[in-house]
């Protein structure tokens, strides 16, 4: 089973929200491995694509970007994202 | 139609039907001080430190159920509303914090009073703004409203640049005031199977916390227990939901609940929880928590369930809207065996109130002071050892009579909380229990309860130590009473004499009844002084993390 899962979000684009969502994960003891964010929609909106760790509060860690009022959708691939996958070549 | 950006603000706030703003003005926020002085309908209480305003705005909301608003300045102003912004966050009270800030081109530079507000308060709020341009306050502020008093409310910080409060903008129209959203769909299937689970309990119990009070619901909760013959217990948050007296309502569970309230739980084979959040001074030792007990979550915010504790069923969504859904499905029964056991034990291990007729002693004054005060009366503590005795003792008979700091225990809540109630309630008598200790964490509003001659009671019982602290240190800590203490005295007497504040002191006197009578018989602020000693403990207690049917003190019979 994959140990690690990448959640997509839609959020709204403005200097703040970033925050909001990193704040969110790191006040909550649980790490971000990698990130990714580009803007859509000519630039009012954003899609941050999130890797994480499959830990055993990862549910509530969802429900709780879901609350978020910059959060305008999540998805969850647990099969990873192929954004991910692209972008470990700039690490090898 | 042209307005500035600080007339835009106070006019929505006045269509959303503010009447009383609370704060401190200051470089960053004087333009909306301009505007406000402007305004017919708002009236402006100006307080002595930052977070008195922020809890007089909480007293208003606790009481109204309404969002109630408050202004600072930035840098230090925007620092000081922190600790009433994180309160209000873990209580889920509706408040709006608008700070000013330096103007948008200064953001960055370090200037003269700036400080990231917005960064500050994104882990304390619901939602915070840095507003940008003065077109969208038009959108900013409903906004704010509509999300603090929607769904699980909460906490807004609007932060809003000088610059933007001075530009002018014209427009055509209005926007709507921000109001609360309707709660989530239902899904039908949840209920039934909520209430099927109920239906074939044997011993059920209600689990009732402030969630049940936000959805303004206790009528149809109580008609929930008495349809079942449900006996309930109550959260912190809580009190009030039952009246204290209805032969179902088995008082505050956790930490300092009565030893029949905690003993019933580990006997319940089922616990419908409404509105709470399983705090861990609720369930204590969470594995222990109900050992014999399914669980049926029923809460707004998706987030609780599961959170804590694995529920066996879940229910989202509006208390309001499940109950009605609900209520239908639940059969009446009288589960006689299970009344009967836990009269029981409620005969068996009451709630002891030691010296409960002396109108002096830390109990009696409590109990004294509400049968003068009249079923009416609003009651906002402090935190600490008369915080859990008045939550033990009190007789509460409705919602929103009671306003304490839950989650965040927040000493220095409970004066400029009264003063928010009494603003928000002017008819009613409003009492502040307090301590030596809490008092001193907002002492400093006194004089604003003086200036609005606000009808608030304040009863400080001064065992001129951190009783509860001591208390741990007591029990858990080997006696070794560090830093609990306070080596001298001070004259809270003559301090709030100071103030202007009409004092009452039980030292040396010969009938502290007619005393207290006396107090609150008359109008305005009152101080009322009670010295107790510092070793008289809160009991029972459950040590903390352990589960809660480890209780200390508190036995019928020893």
């Amino acid at each position: 089973m994959c140990k690690q899962t990448v959640l997509e979000l839609r959020v709204n684009n403005h200097p703040g929200v970033m925050s909001h969502i990193c704040g969110l994960f790191a006040r909550r003891a649980y790490n971000v491995e990698g990130i990714a964010c580009m803007p859509v929609n000519g630039g009012t909106t954003s899609k941050i694509w999130l890797l994480v760790n499959k830990e055993s509060n990862l549910d509530q860690m969802v429900k709780q970007v879901d609350k978020l009022e910059d959060v305008l959708e999540v998805e969850r691939h647990d099969n990873g994202h192929e954004v991910f996958s692209k972008m470990t070549e700039f690490v090898q | 139609m042209k307005f500035s950006g600080a007339e835009i603000i106070v006019k929505l706030l006045e269509r959303q039907g503010i009447t009383t703003i609370a704060g401190i003005p200051g470089g960053a926020n004087l333009p909306m001080y301009d505007a406000l002085g402007q305004s017919e309908k708002i009236k402006h209480i100006l307080t002595r430190h930052e977070q008195g305003a922020g809890f007089i705005a909480q007293g208003m909301a606790r009481v109204s159920g309404q969002p109630a608003v408050f202004f600072a300045t930035s840098g230090p102003g925007a620092t000081n509303t922190l600790t009433a912004i994180a309160d209000a966050k873990l209580d889920s009270i509706p408040v709006i914090c608008i700070t000013g800030q330096v103007p948008l081109s200064m953001i960055g530079t370090d200037a003269f009073q700036e400080v990231d507000t917005y960064g500050l308060s994104v882990p304390i709020t619901k939602h915070n703004y840095l507003v940008r341009s003065v077109e969208e306050l038009l959108h900013v502020i409903p906004n704010a409203f509509r999300l603090a008093a929607s769904g699980r409310p909460g906490p807004v910080v609007i932060d809003v640049p000088k610059d933007v409060q001075t530009a002018i903008l014209e427009f055509d129209e209005w926007p709507a005031p921000g109001r609360r959203d309707p709660g989530p769909e239902l899904i039908p299937a949840e209920v039934e199977r909520a209430a099927a689970m109920i239906n074939a309990a044997e011993k059920p119990l209600l689990y009732l916390g402030g969630g049940v009070i936000q959805s303004g619901t206790s009528g149809d909760v109580l008609a929930l227990a008495e349809k079942g013959n449900i006996p309930t217990v109550l959260t912190l948050m809580g009190l009030g939901i039952l009246p204290h007296d209805h032969p179902l309502n088995l008082g505050m569970l956790g930490m300092h609940g009565a030893r029949y309230t905690n003993m019933a739980m580990e006997e319940c084979d089922l616990l419908i929880a409404a509105g709470v959040r399983f705090d861990d001074r609720a369930t204590g030792k969470v594995a222990e928590f109900c050992p014999n007990a399914k669980i049926v979550h029923i809460d707004i915010d998706p987030s609780e369930l599961d959170k804590i504790k694995t529920a066996t069923a879940s229910v989202t969504g509006d208390i309001a809207d499940i109950l009605n859904m609900l209520l239908p499905l639940v059969d009446r029964q009288a589960r006689a065996d299970w009344m009967e056991r836990v009269a029981s034990l409620k005969a068996a291990c009451p709630m002891i109130v030691p010296d409960a007729d002396n109108p002096a002693s830390p109990y009696g004054v409590i109990l004294r002071a509400a049968e003068l005060a009249g079923n009416d009366a609003i009651v906002a503590t402090d935190v600490g050892q008369h915080q859990m005795r008045t939550a033990q003792v009190y007789p509460f008979e409705q919602p929103r009579q009671w306003l304490t700091s839950g989650g965040l225990g927040t000493m220095g809540f409970g004066m400029p909380a009264a003063i928010g109630a009494a603003l928000a309630a002017p008819d009613k008598t409003v009492l502040c229990f307090t301590g030596d200790g809490s008092i001193m964490m907002n002492i400093q509003d006194l004089a604003t309860a003086m200036e609005n001659n606000v009808n608030i009671k304040i009863i400080l019982t001064n065992n001129n130590a951190l009783g509860l602290v001591r208390q741990q240190q007591d029990l858990f800590y080997g006696k070794r009473y560090y830093a609990s203490d306070y080596a001298r005295r001070v004259d809270f007497v003559k301090i709030a004499e100071g103030f202007g504040i009409a004092t009452y002191d039980f030292e040396q006197c010969e009938d502290p009844a007619a005393l207290l009578a006396e107090a609150m018989a008359t109008p305005g602020p009152a101080f009322i002084h009670v010295p107790i000693s510092p070793d008289e403990p809160v009991y029972p207690m459950v040590p903390p993390g352990a589960a809660n049917c480890e209780m200390i003190g508190g036995e019928a019979n020893v």
